[in-house]
């Protein structure tokens, strides 16, 4: 157990590292302020600071559509189908097996949907995919939280005469709030590190989107297409990118540890 | 002996799956009085607290037959709106379960979510409520505190507070004291001796000595069935059946 967690945490250690150490010379401040110039892709001026809002954007809309899909789903499962078990878990079974399906999947069958009614790869395409492939992840996550609500709490909130809803938004949202922005933030992480759903859907551009008809550029797509590029000053900046990448994930991680402790402490322990 | 009825059951049967929890289940429950339900554990006695404020309807395994009457109303008819039944019955579990909010909004859910929502009439119900569970005095500076930092005496007299703010008729209680300490304890018993000026209670218990403490009236279970019910003196000191009998001198024990 010691041997496979140091394994973990040493592969992890490599990665960082590699990462920080390629990427962190190129890291300009021209990168993160400016969308690329003409010469961009020959490793002139510019930056990718399309990238990085195109993707702000895409993972911010696709969680926060996620969520407003994923939290009723979850309270309906737990709550108002309670005394349906059998049920429950099979529509459990079928978010499982949605997980697993690879996002390149998501991205052609969200490109196929499009072709069918003639839309071109916007960003309003891309959020959608996007909520698509990270919904079942988002239920799940929210479903294994109210699920350890224990059944004393559903039935003391009962016997005050509180409905169905009420318990839901007032009693069960408050009880698993750290776990609601643990899925959040679990959400958020593959939404914007994913490149395989956004790319047909979300295209690739080299302005910043001004409205959802619009194609737009993201990060994971931005290293793909950089490394993949002949010229060294070009693969350089894709690890700068992928820096980006991490410190934006890493920022987001560290602001909900914050949101989290702070309404822990109203948490009932059981 | 005259004394109103507040709940009676007729043939009540309740299943889980194919075995049958509750037989053919006939009692009468006194208004304004303490009446404690004992027997051995796993004779159904939670079961069938449960069935008087129909929680059992959550559980997906559990039938219920025949008729539970509350002030002549029989309860197990779909057309009674559910959420008016529970909130005459206040339910004091096993363990506290206070909701995940500060002590002052744990007592005043009950009140906003049946429209009450004016500050000033919320503070004074609010003090109110907390010294019938004689709490106030304990918690008058904390009401914002969270109430998972109190005590888990505390926690079960805040839990009773909680019940008694929706203004119920019936106080259902299911084995309250078995988590709490004895000064705990006492403290709930107490409150119990006041409150029944005012309220039915109803409590399970698998303490004797509780029982006979505080009983006015007693049903006693054996393996889902009643077998003997009635006025607490007769109960205790001149039992009608052998089984009582021997659960009495704790043979069942």
């Amino acid at each position: 157990m010691f041997l496979s967690s140091l394994l973990i945490i040493v592969v992890l250690g490599i990665i960082l590292f590699s990462v920080l150490k390629k990427g962190m010379p190129f890291l300009t401040w021209e990168m993160i302020s400016q969308p690329p110039r003409g010469g961009f892709y020959f490793g002139k001026e510019g930056g990718i600071l399309n990238a990085i809002i195109g993707s702000l954007y895409l993972a911010f809309g696709a969680t926060t559509l996620a969520l407003c899909i994923g939290l009723p789903v979850a309270f309906y499962l737990n709550i108002y189908l309670i005394h349906k078990k059998k049920l429950v878990n099979t529509v459990r079974f079928f978010l499982d097996l949605l997980w697993g399906v690879p996002s390149i999947v998501y991205g052609a069958f969200g490109f196929m949907i499009m072709i069918y009614f003639g839309f071109k790869s916007s960003l309003l395409a891309g959020i959608i995919v996007v909520t698509i492939f990270i919904l079942p992840i988002m239920i799940r996550a929210l479903d294994e939280a109210l699920k350890s609500v224990p059944i004393g709490l559903f039935e003391s909130s009962l016997s005050l005469g509180a409905t169905t809803s009420e318990i839901s938004f007032s009693i069960y949202a408050r009880q698993c709030f750290p776990c609601i922005i643990t899925a959040i933030l679990l959400s958020f992480g593959r939404a914007i590190g994913d490149a395989a759903a956004v790319l047909f859907t979300a295209g690739f551009t080299d302005h910043i989107p001004t409205s959802f008809t619009q194609p737009t550029a993201t990060l994971p797509l931005a290293i793909f297409f950089q490394l993949s590029s002949p010229i060294p000053q070009v693969r350089q900046r894709a690890y700068a990118a992928a820096v980006i990448l991490t410190f934006i994930i890493l920022i987001i991680s560290i602001i909900t540890r914050i949101i989290v402790k702070k309404y822990q402490r109203s948490i009932i322990k059981f | 002996m005259n004394m109103q009825s507040k709940i009676h059951t007729k043939n009540l049967n309740l299943f889980a799956g194919k075995q049958q929890i509750l037989k053919n289940i006939n009692i009468t429950i006194p208004e304004k009085k303490v009446t404690t339900i004992i027997g051995p554990s796993g004779c159904g006695k939670t079961s069938l607290l449960k069935c008087l404020n129909r929680l059992v309807d959550i559980y997906p395994e559990m039938k219920v037959q025949g008729k539970i009457y509350l002030d002549n109303i029989n309860i197990l008819e779909p057309q009674h709106d559910i959420h008016d039944i529970r909130r005459k019955m206040g339910l004091l579990s096993q363990r506290p379960y206070p909701l995940p909010m500060s002590i002052c909004n744990n007592i005043t859910f009950g009140l906003r979510i049946s429209g009450r929502r004016k500050k000033r009439y919320l503070n004074g119900r609010l003090e109110h409520y907390l010294r019938q569970a004689n709490l106030w005095d304990e918690v008058k500076d904390r009401l914002k505190e969270p109430a998972v930092r109190l005590s888990i005496g505390q926690q079960q007299r805040l839990c009773l507070a909680r019940g008694l703010s929706v203004d119920p008729d019936i106080i259902l209680a299911d084995e309250p004291t078995s988590a709490l300490d004895p000064v705990s304890t006492t403290a709930i018993e107490e409150r119990f001796e006041k409150l029944k000026s005012r309220y039915t209670i109803v409590m399970v218990t698998h303490i004797l000595r509780q029982a006979k403490r505080i009983a006015d009236h007693v049903i006693f279970m054996y393996l889902g069935e009643v077998i003997e019910q009635g006025p607490a003196e007769q109960v205790f000191c001149n039992p009608q059946h052998e089984k009582t009998k021997l659960y009495l001198k704790g043979a069942y024990n």
